[in-house]
């Protein structure tokens, strides 16, 4: 199977521009998997001719655009903003979500990569994100979380005047920090337990700073926390890993946060909804 | 104008909206008079809402909430992904919190002056109006905007004000809305309001009896291709700009929504109205898949400027600033960097065509934030642009703090859509257009931050006040799958499909794309020309002849196939592109975003034509190899004077 790719790539790269651009040649063993309900495997391909200046994304373009003309599956991966902020890409680069650098796949460059290298691609790795084909997998269970009390409820036209509600520019600034996450799902792939805490924490941090998210405060940590336990996510062991591999670089004490308005609701009496 | 082209057809004209009273009272009048639907009724009624962008999302969960059953579509795994995302910049909205002389008659004027009279005043004076009320809505929402020390909302200024409107969250503005949006939108789905599509794609409208009433759409994961049925569609699928194959937009941001519906009947209007943004990092090489935008925000501190001598190669900052030309300063001493985003783009196209462009391919001019890091400091200057700086040190590898970003226009919005009348209605009965996806509010120009305030105008507050007055006849006769109409529809797409997986040719879906998208770049950009425009509409008709007969997709159509995915769009964004050639050739004047090298003052600004083309141009699709029937509809200006537009 090797053999055949790396003749087509040859074919394609033989022009003098190419040659003289120097690109790198890089080994990739990509995860392939045609459906969720069949086994899946580790396969090599090889690449040449890649530009440092490349995404990652675009190199996997390149790769996909010749499989196209083989005749072959091209491989499935999600992306779409490819700007650092939509949180629809993602995939283990050699063990780490993201890749090697704390940002999105979409933004990582080619340049972290050296000629000759091996590249392990693979989808996110957790059973309440299960794959759909190839490197894409189903992340609407953070949606089911959102669902479970990620808001405040406010029916449109029933707002008061914005000034009305003056916040102090450091809860302000701490919220917005929370908020940055994009729900990618590398802190749940980063985590050994698969644990989606570092998500609900920036969202419960995020609503529980602003004076407009106190009245459902209570209801909304615990409803949240049950949620993400009913979709088979892993408990939190604050290892950090979620946090370190974050794009958007949400912090731990988010999970404090979390810990500390869970406690206080618990101790309050407030229980999930059924 | 030569009549193989296109013929023209009926004028029209918007009826929806109360002249009869002054334009303020005009929005309360409307809605006033339109009949409503009382909230037993609202049960019994389906609305299908395709997007799930600051227009679709903030729709959605708004009739939700008023009680109607919503479905929801859209493309990706989440609503939350949805490319309003990547807005940067900012959102606009008449408070006058800096009591700098802004109101709503300001933002209205503004906003009419920056389209270069292009847009309908009645549409554009009730998106001032309700700019306050989405600025509420958000806040009680939790979005964290930026703030003052003193607790109170922050604002900064854009391209094409003299006032500070603009709210804004860091570079981050449209997620953190877009955000506000899709949990309103979640909450309605956990209540059961609104039911979820998500992965799945529009492919086709149902109209039955004169009235949209339901979709074919393809849920991309099984590839099964289905019929939905409602008593009102909204699109809010957003943009066109992926014809162009490199643009600021999501790879997946497509024009099948609309140009399907257009293809059952719905007028499109103002195609050639393409807005080529000022400020993106330049291309680097074939690869290229997408283009990212350094928001306008970056214009308020930074400095444009390249090299007075061509083929100056000196390092940036060995360059004295008496060899420099800070060319929007000197040309515009009024506005300077802050002139409307046509201007910029054209102006930077103009240096780099004298040859005075920077780095490869001298494709570029120089944002220089020297001067604001000594005046502000270094944190400052972090503080407000740090993820953008961020950003574009990650895409390039240079560190903008040290040395002078490289920017050049890319293509980011689309002003035309589909026709709207004042409802937001088209001109298919109980289809809805909502946010960029239609035509109506920025004429041929958008100015900066006003994309945000639209789509949320629109979703939360604009189509949930104009709807009722339509499903007040509802609900309709139920239909289901055997009705020819739906059976003809999805029979259409099940065999479309089929021929694209049955070419088997030696071109790739991005091949085209990438082809059709460079020829528009070149022929149909920044600026156009009959001659370049004739090129253009040589080549079309050859490129699509090729793609239906040499494409390559591999793979089939019941399971996820991203290649059949890109290929359908690709075939819709081929025949856009032409009847945007179309539209560009027929407007023989310059305005706004649209440029005619025919049609320029002495000092070279887009010389509009009022007395020949003060109209909307909304274009009826006609069966293949009929050219297209234009409708103008007539753009009166009661308010704000016709004049040429000055930023000097």
């Amino acid at each position: 199977m090797t053999a055949t790719r790396e003749g087509a790539t040859r074919a394609s790269a033989g022009t003098p521009a190419a040659a003289e651009k120097r690109g790198m040649n890089l080994t990739l063993r990509i995860w392939r998997q045609s459906n969720p309900s069949v086994k899946g495997k580790m396969v090599t391909y090889k690449v040449s001719d890649i530009s440092p200046d490349m995404s990652f994304l675009e190199m996997l373009d390149v790769l996909n655009e010749r499989l196209i003309m083989d005749g072959d599956d091209p491989v499935a991966f999600d992306h779409d903003c490819r700007e650092g902020i939509c949180g629809m890409c993602g995939v283990m680069i050699n063990g780490q979500a993201h890749g090697p650098q704390q940002t999105t796949v979409c933004q990582l460059h080619m340049r972290s990569f050296k000629d000759g290298d091996s590249i392990d691609i693979e989808p996110w790795r957790a059973s309440p994100f299960p794959v759909i084909k190839d490197l894409a997998v189903d992340r609407r269970a953070f949606d089911r979380i959102i669902q479970a009390g990620g808001y405040i409820s406010v029916p449109t036209g029933t707002a008061p005047e914005a000034h009305s509600t003056p916040v102090p520019k450091k809860d302000s600034d701490a919220a917005f920090d929370a908020a940055t996450c994009i729900g990618c799902g590398a802190c749940v792939a980063a985590c050994p337990n698969a644990s989606s805490m570092l998500f609900t924490a920036a969202k419960v941090t995020h609503l529980g700073l602003m004076p407009q998210g106190q009245p459902e405060r209570d209801d909304r940590v615990v409803n949240m926390v049950h949620q993400q336990d009913l979709e088979g996510f892993g408990g939190c062991t604050n290892i950090g890993e979620c946090s370190a591999s974050c794009p958007k670089g949400i912090s731990m004490e988010t999970i404090s946060r979390l810990n500390h308005d869970l406690l206080g609701a618990l101790r309050a009496g407030v229980r999930p909804k059924s | 104008m030569p009549l193989e082209l296109f013929n023209v057809g009926e004028p029209i004209a918007d009826t929806k909206a109360p002249t009869d009273v002054e334009i303020g009272e005009r929005w309360s009048e409307r809605r006033f008079r339109g009949r409503l639907v009382n909230p037993a009724n609202r049960r019994k009624m389906t609305i299908i809402v395709v997007g799930t962008g600051l227009a679709g999302g903030s729709a959605a969960a708004t009739l939700g909430e008023a009680g109607y059953k919503v479905k929801s579509f859209w493309y990706q795994d989440s609503p939350r992904r949805a490319h309003s995302v990547a807005a940067q910049g900012g959102i606009n909205a008449a408070k006058n919190y800096r009591n700098d002389g802004d109101s709503v008659h300001r933002l209205f004027y503004d906003t009419v002056k920056g389209g270069d009279f292009r847009s309908r005043e009645n549409n554009v004076h009730r998106l001032a109006e309700v700019s306050v009320n989405i600025i509420d809505q958000c806040v009680a929402q939790g979005v964290p905007f930026a703030r003052e020390y003193g607790g109170l909302l922050d604002n900064r200024s854009f391209g094409g004000t003299q006032v500070s409107r603009t709210f804004y969250a860091r570079g981050q503005t449209g997620q953190q809305l877009l955000y506000g949006a899709y949990q309103a939108l979640e909450r309605q789905m956990a209540a059961g309001n609104v039911e979820q599509h998500s992965r799945t794609e529009m492919l086709d409208l149902i109209i039955v009896d004169g009235r949209a009433r339901g979709i074919v759409a393809r849920d991309l994961v099984t590839g099964e291709i289905s019929t939905h049925y409602a008593d009102a569609v909204v699109l809010a699928t957003g943009g066109y700009g992926n014809v162009f194959y490199l643009s600021t937009n999501a790879k997946g941001s497509n024009a099948t929504a609309i140009w399907r519906a257009h293809k059952k009947g719905a007028y499109f209007a103002n195609p050639c109205y393409t807005q080529i943004h000022p400020t993106c990092i330049p291309v680097k090489g074939d690869y290229q898949s997408k283009l990212t935008l350094m928001s306008e925000s970056l214009r308020n501190d930074g400095r444009v400027w390249v090299p007075k001598e061509r083929g100056d190669e000196r390092d940036p900052r060995e360059i004295p600033e008496g060899d420099r030309d800070y060319y929007l300063e000197r040309l515009y001493p009024a506005f300077g960097n802050l002139v409307p985003r046509d201007i910029a783009s054209r102006q930077a196209k103009n240096v780099c065509d004298e040859g005075r462009g920077v780095g490869p391919g001298g494709l570029g001019v120089y944002l220089d934030f020297a001067e604001a890091i000594e005046r502000l400091g270094r944190p400052a200057v972090e503080a407000k642009y740090g993820n953008l700086f961020d950003m574009y040190a990650q895409i390039t590898g240079e560190d903008p703090y040290s040395v002078p970003m490289r920017i050049y226009p890319a293509v980011h919005y689309t002003m035309g859509g589909l026709w709207v009348d004042y409802d937001l209605q088209s001109s298919i009965p109980g289809m809805f257009v909502i946010g960029e996806a239609n035509f109506s509010d920025h004429g041929a120009n958008r100015l900066g931050a006003s994309a945000l305030m639209q789509g949320l105008a629109d979703g939360y507050f604009v189509l949930p006040a104009t709807i009722t007055e339509y499903l007040a006849d509802g609900p309709f006769d139920k239909i289901d799958d055997s009705h020819p109409a739906a059976v003809e529809a999805l029979q259409g797409v099940q065999s479309q499909v089929q021929k694209m997986l049955s070419i088997n040719g030696t071109r790739t879906p991005a091949s085209f794309h990438r082809e059709l998208g460079k020829l528009m770049w070149d022929l149909c950009g920044m600026e156009r020309s009959e001659e370049s425009l004739r090129k253009a509409l040589d080549r079309i008709p050859e490129i699509r002849q090729e793609f239906w007969t040499n494409l390559k997709v591999s793979g089939d159509w019941h399971s996820f196939n991203q290649t059949l995915e890109h290929a359908g769009r690709v075939a819709d964004f081929i025949e856009l592109a032409e009847l945007m050639c179309i539209d560009a050739l027929h407007r023989n004047e310059s305005c706004g975003g649209h440029f005619r090298a025919e049609s320029q003052t002495p000092e070279g600004e887009a010389l509009r034509d009022d007395e020949n083309f003060a109209y909307v141009a909304a274009w009826e699709w006609t069966p293949e190899n009929e050219p297209p029937v234009l409708h103008r509809e007539a753009l009166e200006y009661e308010y704000v004077h016709l004049a040429q537009r000055s930023y000097k």
